[in-house]
């Protein structure tokens, strides 16, 4: 937490990107997290991501529920819409939303007690539906909020900094995205930028549910001997399958790997994701084989990350609920009650 | 690979502070500007006094390359529209108008130690250093051809820039320290001085001859054509009071400047500057160029003098040939001709103001004193002694003209020189400044200096109405900012003494700083060589004169790379920093001057 506005110099070089927004440009108020904390470091990789996709930030609304996690998006681009649900329940928001107008892209931003938590039942639902979002989970293993006490993602085995020992199984959320249905699911870390913003990237750019784990350690409550999501675990522990590289549309690849090292998966944008492979054997375009991979060295003790699964084909709720593609805020009053002859209508046709 | 950065060396973070840095005598500016934002006027007025002796003459006069230095000037950079350094002379200045009485705070001269030293000439080089002897003990005898110590301070700077009341305090203050001074006393043989038992002798006697131009015309036309340096010393006298209407000024230093707008305010109305080289590279300061302009003195550039003009032996102008810049095949920029025809410019008047040479015609040739080709003494670069051992220059004398703040410098290491002679030491063992380094943590977030960045472009000194100042020489044309915008400029300091000190040992690499750093200056890189690793920063590293600031290894193999060029010194990494491996210390570097301090460790220890 700082007590002085961020001074707006910037470095003479800042470059600009396609809409002459410097990255400076997609950053909100200042943080009132504790010095140190994963989650300021995942806002700087959203902001450095929306950047580089020329995110136009009139077009991003960003939802979160309660939480530390879920304070970042003040921290953040500044000049998006917003949404600060009740506890667990942004999931259900970012439904209604979504449904409302399609033309946005979604940012849930959620932590792990407010998605593995109270949220669960939210979370589940919304990834099983295929909403089009990107769902972020800012994942410390702790509450806190509430001064450190065990989350339902904390590892059993593991010790709070008070040296108890974590007795529960932990609610591994990358396997739920998976066995759910998430058609883009990735897992990071705070302290990897290099790896996590092209996965933020990609998963603006992915049509489904997108859903990144990104391990962030709490500084103040589980960054000790004994954690397994201190930053010195994390990056002793990292497993990364891949490195991604996002290529926007029509723009030529620039560098060659050798056949068999790469796969590159075309998403509907058009925009390409070029996988490099650290594991030679790993093709995240199986969601079974997937699901095997991350259980088989999560029981080893690796953190396993990168981009895990991906499902470029993928369909959303709209195309499901063959909704409008029109705004509702873009229709008029007839559109948007069309009057008690057509409720009648739809009444009759379920006789 | 980059060796980690020793930031135990002084001279490290010493170039961090820009301004300091590139001050001769090393003024600690930041430490002095955040006194005057307190409203500590006479605390910041000493600061100055000590490194810099007339704070008064120079928050009028200074040259002040601290300015060009100044790192405002680069991180405003693309940001503003016109990126300008802090105001740091026109600070000096504040703090000189508003410190009240300082008497009380001057040294008290030790018991005297039998030493006796001569200074010739009571320029600033001269009065440094019987201001930094006196006080020891020594018995400092200053001569000067002159009625008033000052030197060119007194006779070169006009009125309108630097009332005489100023010089008149700030050399009283060290005349007052019990040095004697001879006014009237012109030294004409170095020989019969030494002759007199001097244990030491300084020579400070400045550069005194105006050059001239061997021009058609100019012995003709002689009475109304006059050495620049000379009419300016003879309308300080008040010798000379008018001038004709037209005037044209010969020149492009502050000199120059000087004598055109002295000119405009003694009955020229239509005063010329015309310069042999190109506008952007006259030597003037651009404020002074500015001031000039202001005032309604037309500069023109790439005019070279070619004859006088006379009628009647009258002069009545002069002709000028036409040039360009080109640079020829080796890069060296000339001025060839352009053929257009030769201007015609007239005039009454020509002040010839295109150079000052030394001349030391008072100095046997076969005293002992060395002369080199060029006619100037041998002197040490570092200890300004000259081939005989206890005689030494400093000032214009030394190494040609320069300024009064680089005077003050020599004077400074000259008075060194002499103490460690007189001491029976090493004149070339120089001492080693004396360094604080210390943290302005008070609480978690409180720091105790203020680290907010003050968004604000500089502010502009006022100004006297020009009808009141053209009509009046005497009248001073600046007022000095009041204290209302002096505090709002000293906000457009950095604090660049206040250190980025980051221990790698405690740090997690958590990236906490380099998000939060508005300048991008904080990269976790591996290491590389310096040429490669610039290029591979957060923002790359383009300014080669600033250092990069590299850790040694951390857990993760990676160095932490930090640029000093653009650094607001705002603190916000170390605010973000949850183990306290960044944190804000402030680095006072000050400047060993004669005396104790000065002298090896062993004589200290037989002192005490």
């Amino acid at each position: 937490m700082t007590f002085i506005a961020k001074p707006k110099l910037h470095h003479p070089t800042l470059p600009q990107n396609a809409l002459c927004f410097t990255r400076r440009d997609y950053e909100g108020k200042i943080s009132t997290l504790c010095a140190g904390c994963g989650h300021d470091s995942i806002s700087a990789a959203i902001i450095q991501a929306c950047w580089e996709l020329n995110v136009e930030p009139h077009r991003l609304a960003k939802l979160s529920g309660i939480g530390c996690s879920s304070k970042t998006p003040d921290y953040f681009l500044g000049q998006s819409h917003g949404f600060n649900t009740v506890h667990g329940r942004m999931p259900s928001v970012l439904t209604g939303a979504n449904l409302a107008n399609r033309e946005l892209l979604y940012l849930g931003v959620s932590g792990d007690g407010d998605s593995a938590s109270i949220g669960i039942g939210q979370f589940v639902h919304a990834i099983r539906r295929g909403v089009n979002m990107t769902y972020i989970v800012e994942n410390n293993g702790v509450y806190g909020l509430t001064k450190g006490q065990f989350s339902a993602t904390a590892d059993q085995g593991s010790t709070s900094k008070r040296g108890v020992v974590n007795a529960d199984s932990p609610i591994d959320l990358v396997g739920l995205a998976l066995q759910l249905g998430a058609t883009y699911v990735g897992r990071s870390f705070s302290g990897d930028k290099a790896q996590l913003v092209p996965l933020i990237k990609g998963a603006i750019a992915h049509r489904g549910a997108a859903f990144l784990d990104v391990i962030s350690p709490c500084v103040a409550f589980n960054n000790h001997a004994g954690s397994t999501k201190s930053y010195e675990y994390v990056r002793a522990h990292n497993d990364a399958v891949n490195r991604m590289d996002v290529i926007p549309e029509r723009e030529e690849i620039a560098v060659d790997y050798a056949a068999g090292e790469t796969i590159e998966v075309e998403q509907h944008d058009g925009s390409r994701l070029r996988l490099h492979k650290l594991d030679p054997d790993y093709d995240p375009r199986n969601r079974i084989a997937a699901m095997n991979y991350v259980q088989q060295h999560q029981a080893l003790g690796e953190v396993v990350t990168g981009l895990l699964y991906v499902d470029a084909e993928a369909e959303d709720l709209h195309t499901h609920l063959k909704t409008s593609a029109k705004p509702f805020n873009q229709m008029q009053a007839a559109e948007l009650s069309p009057g008690a002859g057509a409720l009648l209508k739809i009444n009759a046709s379920f006789r | 690979m980059v060796r980690p950065t020793d930031i135990r060396v002084p001279d490290y973070f010493h170039k961090v502070v820009d301004c300091q840095w590139a001050c001769p005598a090393h003024t600690p500016v930041p430490e002095y500007i955040r006194l005057i934002a307190a409203g500590r006027y006479a605390d910041a007025y000493m600061v100055n006094w000590t490194s810099n002796v007339f704070p008064g003459v120079l928050g009028r006069t200074c040259d002040r390359p601290c300015e060009p230095a100044c790192r405002r000037g680069r991180v405003e950079e693309n940001n503003g529209a016109s990126p300008e350094p802090v105001a740091i002379c026109r600070l000096k200045r504040v703090a000189a108008d508003n410190k009240g009485d300082i008497a009380a705070r001057l040294p008290r001269p030790d018991k005297p130690n039998g030493k006796r030293i001569a200074c010739v000439g009571a320029g600033p080089a001269s009065l440094t250093v019987a201001r930094d002897l006196a006080p020891l003990g020594y018995d400092v005898t200053v001569f000067d051809g002159e009625a008033k110590a000052g030197g060119f301070i007194r006779t070169q700077i006009p009125r309108f820039r630097l009332p005489e009341s100023v010089i008149d305090e700030e050399t009283g203050y060290i005349l007052g320290l019990g040095v004697k001074f001879r006014a009237g006393e012109r030294i004409a043989s170095l020989k019969s001085l030494l002759a007199q038992g001097y244990d030491a002798v300084f020579i400070g006697c400045g550069a005194p001859r105006g050059r001239d131009l061997d021009l058609p015309g100019r012995h003709e036309a002689a009475a109304n054509i006059h050495i620049g340096i000379d009419w300016l010393a003879s309308v300080s006298f008040g010798h000379i009071e008018k001038i004709g209407r037209r005037v044209i000024v010969l020149g492009g230093g502050n000199t120059a400047m000087d004598c055109c707008r002295s000119a405009r305010r003694l009955g020229g109305d239509d005063v010329k500057v015309l310069v042999r080289s190109g506008f952007d590279e006259m030597k003037a300061s651009p404020w002074e160029k500015e001031d000039a302009q202001h005032e309604g003195i037309p500069i023109l550039d790439y005019h070279v003098p070619k004859a006088f003009l006379h009628e009647g032996g009258k002069l009545v102008g002069m002709t000028f040939e036409r040039v360009r810049a080109q640079r020829d095949e080796r890069g060296r920029r000339q001025l060839v001709p352009t053929g257009e025809p030769d201007v015609t410019v007239d005039c009454d008047d020509v002040l010839i103001a295109v150079g000052q040479e030394n001349a030391f015609p008072w100095i046997e040739r076969d005293s002992g004193i060395v002369f080199d080709e060029w006619n100037m003494p041998v002197v040490d670069k570092a200890t300004f002694q000259s081939s005989l051992a206890n005689v030494f220059f400093g000032g214009d004398a030394a190494f040609g003209p320069k300024n009064i703040i680089w005077a003050v410098a020599h004077g400074h290491d000259a008075a060194i020189s002499i103490d460690k002679l007189l001491n029976g030491e090493d004149v070339g063992e120089r001492p080693a400044p004396m360094v604080h380094l210390l943290s302005q943590k008070m609480g978690i977030h409180e720091w105790s200096y203020d680290n907010e960045i003050s968004p604000d472009d500089r502010y502009k000194v006022p100004w006297a109405p020009s009808e009141k100042t053209l009509g009046n020489i005497k009248v001073e044309v600046e007022l000095g900012f009041d204290t209302l915008t002096a505090l709002k400029e000293t906000q457009r300091c950095l604090n660049c003494d206040v250190q980025t000190v980051f221990t790698d040992k405690v740090c997690i690499e958590c990236d906490a700083c380099v998000d939060i750093c508005p300048m991008d200056c904080i990269s976790f890189t591996p290491n590389a060589e310096e040429a490669e690793l610039r290029t591979q920063l957060t923002a790359p590293a383009l300014n080669l004169a600033q250092d990069l600031y590299v850790s040694g290894e951390l857990k993760t193999s990676r160095v932490m790379v930090k640029d000093e060029d653009v650094c607001l010194h705002c603190g916000l990494c170390a605010e973000r920093c949850p183990t306290g491996a960044w944190d804000m210390h402030k680095y006072l570097i000050e400047m060993t001057h004669a005396g104790p301090g000065c002298r090896s460790k062993g004589a200290c220890r037989e002192a005490a």
